[in-house]
């Protein structure tokens, strides 16, 4: 079946509510000042010094190295939090303990430390004469300073991005739906990933991109605990710095913008995963 | 097989919400469990389904002790208020969870759980139905999707927790009339809970009403309504009036006149307190004897006229009479009101 009147393109749909203009307005030159001028400038930047230079910065073992290790690491940081943020959020709604409030407040932690702070408490505790470092230490395996260093920083800083994405949804989720599950002779373990997990999955997804962007783009926690040893140690974001300090604006808007491109990509994909799986029986 | 529940105890920190609770569902019977907010009914339901823990008593089923089973492996089917269907299934994937979830030798086939899932999608007439998700159904029907899912696994016992509680006026009568029917078809064990007295009456074989954790009186609807055993059981099942009287002889002296008493006599005499129906009086004129009382309101829509009224230097009250009594009453008249017959209770 058809409409009977075919619809032409509107840029607004009609709406009782007064006001689009100003707010729609007041949008725009918000984002054009805080958003898009910033990044106009990072798009336009890079080709000063021709597409030859670009692609020498870009294309060099260095950069590659610090790009891979910058979306690798965050990437595992964030598969990490996505597993202990679950199982936090899930203590924190479904069970009533002493001190859960205070827990609770704990985890918006790394959104208010400065992350420097944040890096120099790890470095201290996982170099190898720290708590924890040196519990590892004689055993050859270094924690700071390496890779591994790098992650620990970015799960730091990503973790309260999963608990508090997940949960307000589990929150929503009665326990009488588990408890349907149970009479009906579901065990335990098929609860959970039948009845539960799919219901958290979208939120999931979502926490799992916001701890995923944010540990991509995160500088201060990390130069303190990975050494920043080339081609192993260094970050993205600190390969960009450095740039800047050999005055080549070019060359630190190149990587600032191999970078640009591979977040918009990996979020929107992301993005559409996670619409994708809400879609179904929202 | 009947299920027996023998002294059940169970309290939330100190308040006892199931205090010494004993009954029996015959097999086949239809048991509602009634009462207000607080006295128990959905706690006894959850400790016979294995969510809640008896502190003290058993709940048999036949020779089988149901406390010492998970709820897993009761094989009782739950309905809950509220549906708790699973979301992100669609009716009859919501349907075949239970089947799905049986140990796998004694699992069926792919082809034998959708023909099951049809099955059971006919008998809850949401033939058609099965790919829709819960938020695609209305709330009569995914009330009877939760049916469905729960007579799946083939339950020994039903349970339903306020069922309609959820659903408007309307939609609650129709399937109320189609519960009772669906029972007498699988003629499977069901306890419903309820606050709804009428529910209850209407559909239960018999009707446990429950006060404070405890049972206050067991009994089919008709020996509920016409021979209840306590004034709350009385007040509980229909509108009641409660008026100061004198016990005196075997008869209660309201406003000069005495009325006879129905049911338990009170042992002795002296001052008590009658309960009466609003049909159980007689209006005579403003110089007849009984209690004299000024008429606020007449209300002739329903089958029976409904007369508000207010009693000299008491409160008011609604009394019913038949259409052709309250004939030529208007408000601001004075009649005298005088009771067919009272109840007392000590």
């Amino acid at each position: 079946m058809t409409d009977a009147v075919a619809r032409r393109w509107r840029f607004v749909e009609p709406s009782a509510l007064p006001g689009f203009k100003p707010a729609m307005g007041f949008t725009m030159v918000y984002l054009s000042f805080f958003l898009l001028l910033p990044l106009a400038a990072l798009i336009l930047r890079p080709w000063e010094h021709g597409w030859d230079h670009v692609w020498k910065v870009i294309s060099a073992p260095r950069t590659l190295d610090a790009l891979k290790l910058s979306f690798g690491a965050a990437f595992f940081a964030a598969c990490i939090n996505a597993v202990f943020g679950t199982i936090v959020a899930w203590v924190l709604v479904r069970y009533d303990f002493f001190g859960r409030r205070l827990l609770d407040a704990f985890v918006d932690l790394p959104f208010a430390l400065p992350t420097a702070v944040a890096g120099i408490s790890l470095a201290a505790i996982y170099a190898p004469n720290g708590m924890v470092g040196k519990v590892f230490a004689p055993h050859d395996i270094m924690i700071a300073y390496t890779p591994i260093g790098v992650m620990i920083a970015l799960i730091f800083v990503g973790f309260p991005f999963v608990v508090r994405s997940i949960q307000p949804v589990l929150e929503d989720m009665s326990v009488e739906v588990e408890e349907a599950a149970a009479t009906l002779g579901a065990g335990r373990i098929r609860t959970i990933i039948q009845v539960v997990f799919p219901v958290i999955f979208p939120a999931l997804t979502a926490g799992f991109s916001l701890a995923f962007a944010r540990a991509v783009g995160e500088y201060g926690s990390v130069i303190f605990i990975a050494g920043n040893i080339q081609n192993v140690t260094e970050i993205a974001p600190l390969l960009i710095v450095m740039r800047l300090e050999e005055f080549d604006y070019a060359g630190a808007a190149a990587v600032g913008l191999v970078m640009l491109t591979l977040s918009v990509v990996l979020l929107f994909v992301l993005n559409l995963i996670q619409s994708w799986i809400s879609r179904r029986g929202a | 097989m009947s299920l027996e529940v023998t002294g059940v105890r169970k309290s939330f920190g100190r308040f006892p919400a199931l205090d010494d609770v004993s009954l029996l569902a015959e097999n086949g019977e239809f048991l509602a469990l009634l009462g207000p907010s607080g006295s128990g009914k959905t706690t006894l339901l959850r400790v016979i389904a294995g969510l809640e823990e008896a502190e003290t008593g058993s709940v048999r089923f036949g020779d089988e002790d149901l406390l010492a089973k998970p709820v897993r492996q009761r094989g009782i089917g739950l309905v809950f208020q509220h549906y708790a269907l699973f979301r992100h299934m669609t009716a009859a994937q919501n349907i075949a969870f239970g089947i799905k979830s049986k140990p796998r030798a004694v699992r069926p086939s792919a082809n034998q759980i959708k023909a099951k899932v049809e099955e059971l999608l006919n008998l809850v007439q949401l033939e058609g139905l099965g790919g829709r998700y819960p938020s695609q159904l209305s709330g009569g029907q995914r009330q009877r999707v939760a049916l469905a899912r729960a007579l799946a696994i083939e339950p020994k016992i039903l349970l339903l927790d306020e069922p309609f509680g959820a659903l408007d006026a309307k939609v609650r009568r129709g399937l109320r009339r189609w519960l009772r029917e669906l029972h007498e078809r699988t003629g499977l064990t069901t306890i419903f809970v309820t606050h709804d007295q009428e529910e209850a009456l209407e559909l239960a074989d018999r009707v446990a009403i429950l006060k404070d954790g405890k049972v206050e009186q067991i009994g089919t609807p008709e020996e509920l309504y016409h021979d209840p055993a306590s004034a709350f059981v009385f007040d509980f099942l229909g509108d009641s009036i409660q008026m100061a009287c004198e016990v005196k002889g075997g008869m209660a002296v309201i406003g000069g006149v005495s009325a006879p008493i129905i049911g338990q006599k009170p042992d002795k005499d002296g001052p008590a307190t009658a309960y009466i129906r609003p049909d159980g009086f007689q209006i005579g004129p403003k110089d007849g004897e009984g209690l004299g009382a000024r008429i606020r309101d007449v209300l002739l829509a329903g089958p029976d006229a409904r007369i508000d009224c207010v009693i000299d230097n008491d409160g008011a009250v609604e009394v019913r009479v038949p259409h052709k009594a309250a004939k030529g009453l208007a408000p601001k008249d004075r009649i005298t009101l005088k009771a067919r017959a009272v109840r007392v209770w000590a």
